[in-house]
């Protein structure tokens, strides 16, 4: 018998009974929709409301003009004009939000807003927007360049002139939509304690509360995000979420009535950020040993109209754009770029699908040169326990599990055998071919930013329990795995305790549930709560159970000493509160150290890292070009399982995004203009699109974790496209360096 | 001119009085606006991700892309009817809980009454039958695989029931 999955949302979801954003009513609420103006890049002359404003239903047209605190948003720098005042900058830019009775009034009345502009030159071109003279995105900015990222390790002049072949190649990615199932959606009103209250699909509730406090002028204090239910966010639930329920709570403040605006799929995927399409230019040196001598990167991505989170992707791009591997001298540049096209932010992976992409061909490539396998290449050239990173990081104080993880999939999936067996562009009938990626991912923010989570144990008096953690439910599971991580700790029971979902007002700001932090991060701060509630507990017991309180263990709902005496769990909590005092703890865990040189790219970049070896087999239509997935394997180091059945939804989910990249997603532009904007014109995986799966789960507990567990939701969706790429190569005897591979077909 | 008789919806067993004007309203909207079934969602309004699937006659249907007008005397059902009236849960709803095909829970409840209608049908899937039988259906979280796993495992319920 399989073990069961368990999560506490799960009756709820399979029921029906879980209320989404959307699924929520107010006695009194009016519904709000976002009037969006037809250019791409344009000076705004006015916004005209007035026939809007006069339409059946409309209690209020709100535009800029009405914005009582700045109107300025954005996690790095404040360039996103919340509500549109000098300029459009990209087809998705809000210029008004009407407000109305019903939905389909507000719909209405919407068309009639007139948006007057002076049409401006457009910059849809990374590289023509850093020419010279070139129109600039933000005049105030002085530049079309968002930032620049380097890496200057050794001398890579000396490592090519030290090389016996260089491998030079170009790749490009495309944007690619997130797709969560539900899209954006806010729910807010102004309380009768003055609290603007804010419900919304998001995965970043302390940056929307900092977008709405901004934007309304209002002290931190005065907002308050709660948690909700939310279909799926991928990276995707932050900047434009944050906006949504900015303009949604300017709404409520305005009309003193509490307002709902939800998103149709075409608002969502015109506005919501992408993720950057990526031009990497790579040079690879290698040794007459098949050993890495050199790499020079010259990557750009497009960070369209606003800014946005491009510096921290664009970083892990730079930190990562050598792949696993050991390169001594490396020269590297990352550069991320206004232009008029949608802005891109952050997607599952975060700048590593982009250069796992590259990076995973060009080794091929290289190993071939070489007259080496892949896979004896990349073992020749692969980090190990003391290897020294690209960035000077020295791998150590965690299993390096490089060779485990590519050795368990090789097992698997009977690599060798198949590698043998693939076409190669010969023979009849349909292609077939196997192919590989690995990756090692640093794990959570890594010195991209402040990393710190929070977590609140406060035992009741009957023994039950609640638990509230500074990360979000995105649908991965994460309060399920915070629930179980706190069960082990106290040794009771997972229904003794409830999640409670925690608002911004409650938990200290434990900032975005993005990274794959959650479980590494919140659990970290679980165990430290957990432990000074343990420290509590125990100290009340002690002397009863004749032991000193560090002896008492936490097991089967009692707490026991050496000798076995023994006092249940709700006892001892009911003790604490006879003397006054309570079972009750805040938890902190701040990330272990990490530092970073920018001016030369060089530090520790994370504290850990995940490492990870992925393999596809397939069969490419010899007439049509179609390509069908036979089969797929992953292995990951994931320090340790804590809920098994999520932590296999995490492989299978990512690898399916993953397979969608390699194959067929791409969000088309036209002049600027999206033309995907609904799932009949872009295509996400169905069923039949996917082979079966097998998840390897490689459990190396990570001693800077608490909790031993480390990531699994990007390291599974990061190397799919690759191996795709890879195996399509040994099918038909061709490289595609660009997505989606085979021209997604 | 006389208004027109009013006519019945039956949902979930339950029958509903119709107004003329909720003869024409959307089917999605109005069980979620009119009679507060939330469990279908509205994920591309246009048919195609299969987030608002509702059962007719135990057969599939898009809610977003049917007028209510569309669906009189036949007996629809949505997620709210698949457990029974004391609140346990139906088996292929206990199957996917118990194989982690959760996740968003955006996609379930029209994955489920997919797999539903389907079950009904062929008690006896194979694995690539009820690979083939969601494709009508997008879920953006899980890859399907654990889907799969719970359709198959809630499969021999089915049989016993004929």
């Amino acid at each position: 018998m399989k073990e069961k999955a368990w999560r506490n949302d799960a009756e709820a979801k399979v029921t029906g009974r879980a209320r989404y954003t959307d699924d929520l009513k107010i006695a009194g609420m009016l519904h709000a929709v976002p009037v969006y103006g037809d250019d791409v890049h344009a000076k705004i002359v006015a916004v005209d409301t007035e026939a809007a404003a006069k339409s059946k239903g409309v209690v209020r047209v709100v535009t800029a003009r009405d914005v009582p605190g700045g109107n300025r948003g954005g996690q790095i720098l404040k360039d996103v004009h919340v509500l549109a005042d000098d300029k459009i900058r990209y087809h998705g830019d809000v210029a008004a939000v009407v407000v109305a009775v019903t939905r389909p009034q507000a719909v209405a009345a919407a068309r009639r807003v007139c948006v007057f502009v002076e049409p401006l030159p457009e910059i849809l071109d990374p590289d023509e927007a850093l020419a010279p003279g070139a129109p600039l995105v933000h005049e105030e900015h002085g530049t079309n360049l968002i930032h620049r990222h380097v890496i200057h390790r050794g001398d890579v002049a000396r490592g090519f002139a030290e090389s016996a072949f260089v491998v030079e190649e170009e790749f490009r990615t495309p944007f690619v939509e997130h797709a969560y199932l539900e899209p954006e959606a806010a729910l807010c009103h102004v309380r009768e304690d003055g609290v603007v209250e804010v419900r919304g699909s998001m995965q970043h509730p302390y940056s929307t509360r900092r977008f709405v406090a901004e934007f309304l002028g209002l002290p931190l204090a005065r907002v308050e995000i709660l948690g909700t239910p939310m279909g799926g966010g991928f990276g995707g639930k932050d900047d434009t979420a944050a906006l949504v329920c900015a303009r949604t709570a300017l709404a409520a403040l305005l009309t003193g009535r509490p307002v709902k605006m939800t998103y149709d799929r075409e608002w969502s995927m015109r506005e919501s950020y992408k993720r950057h399409p990526y031009r990497m230019r790579y040079r690879m040196g290698v040794g007459a040993d098949g050993l890495i001598r050199a790499v020079r990167c010259r990557i750009v991505a497009d960070g369209g109209a606003y800014c946005s989170v491009s510096p921290w992707v664009t970083w892990r791009s730079t930190v990562q754009c050598c792949g696993p591997y050991v390169v001594p001298h490396v020269d590297g540049e990352v550069s991320s770029v206004y232009t008029n096209h949608v802005f891109t932010g952050a997607m599952r992976g975060f700048g590593s699908p982009q250069v796992n992409f590259a990076v995973e061909q060009l080794v091929e490539i290289a190993a071939e040169r070489a007259g080496l396998s892949g896979v004896e290449f990349r073992r020749r050239n692969m980090v190990r326990r003391g290897s020294t990173t690209i960035t000077g990081q020295v791998l150590e104080g965690h299993a390096v599990s490089m060779s485990e993880v590519l050795d368990r999939v090789l097992a698997a999936s009977g690599y060798e055998e198949k590698l043998a067996r693939s076409s190669r562009g010969r023979g009849e009938g349909d292609y077939y071919g196997i192919g590989l990626a690995m990756s090692y991912r640093g794990v959570s923010l890594g010195a991209e930013g402040t990393d710190v989570c929070a977590a609140v144990v406060s035992v009741q008096f009957d023994g039950s329990v609640l638990l509230e953690v500074g990360v979000h439910e995105n649908g991965q599971g994460a309060e399920s795995a915070m629930i179980l991580l706190l069960a082990e700790e106290l040794g009771v029971d997972r229904g003794a305790i409830v999640y409670r979902r925690p608002s911004t007002s409650s938990v200290p700001d434990s900032g975005t549930t993005v990274a794959s932090r959650a479980t590494i991060m919140g659990g970290g701060a679980v165990s430290r709560a957990a432990a000074e509630v343990r420290r509590q507990m125990a100290g009340a017991v002690a002397d009863d159970l004749g032991c000193r309180p560090e002896e008492v263990r936490f097991v089967g709902g009692r707490l026991t000493a050496p000798g076995g005496r023994s006092v249940g769990f709700a006892e001892a909590a009911q003790r604490l509160y006879r003397n006054q005092k309570y079972p009750y703890a805040l938890g902190v865990f701040p990330a272990p150290h990490v530092d970073w040189d920018e001016s030369c790219g060089q530090g520790r970049a994370y504290f850990t890292w995940v490492y990870g070896c992925q393999a596809v087999e397939l069969a490419v239509g010899r007439r049509t070009g179609r390509i069908k997935l036979l089969n797929a394997w992953a292995a990951h180091d994931v320090g340790r399982a804590v809920n098994r059945a999520s932590l296999l939804g995490q492989f299978y989910g990512g690898m399916a995004m993953g397979a969608g990249y390699g194959l067929f997603e791409e969000a088309v532009m036209e002049e600027g203009r999206p033309c995907s904007l609904n799932f009949d014109t872009y295509r996400i995986p169905r069923s039949t699109d996917l082979p079966e799966m097998t998840a390897i789960i490689v459990e190396n507990r990570d001693p800077l974790s608490p909790s031993g567990a480390k990531s699994i939701g990007e390291p599974s969706n990061e190397i799919m496209a690759p191996a795709i790429a890879n195996a399509y190569y040994h099918a038909t005897g061709r490289r595609c360096l660009r997505l989606p591979v085979g021209g997604g077909k | 001119m006389r208004p027109a008789a009013p006519k019945i919806l039956v949902v979930n067993g339950r029958s509903v009085r119709l107004t003329a004007a909720d003869r024409r309203k959307n089917l999605l909207d109005f069980l979620r606006e009119d009679l507060d079934l939330t469990g279908a969602k509205r994920g591309c309004g246009i048919g195609v991700c299969g987030a608002c699937t509702v059962l007719a006659d135990n057969r599939p249907l898009r809610s977003c892309r049917t007028l209510v007008a569309d669906v009189l005397g036949r007996r629809l059902t949505t997620i709210e009817e698949l457990a029974a009236p004391d609140g346990s849960l139906h088996p292929l709803q206990r199957a996917f809980i118990d194989a982690g095909a959760i996740q968003c829970g955006y996609c379930t409840p029209g994955m489920v009454l997919t797999a539903h209608a389907f079950l009904l049908k062929h008690p006896e899937p194979s694995r690539a039958e009820a690979r083939r039988a969601i494709s009508s259906n997008l879920c953006r979280c899980t890859g399907y695989q654990q889907i799969i796993e719970a359709i198959l495992a809630a499969a021999p319920a089915y049989k016993k029931k004929e």
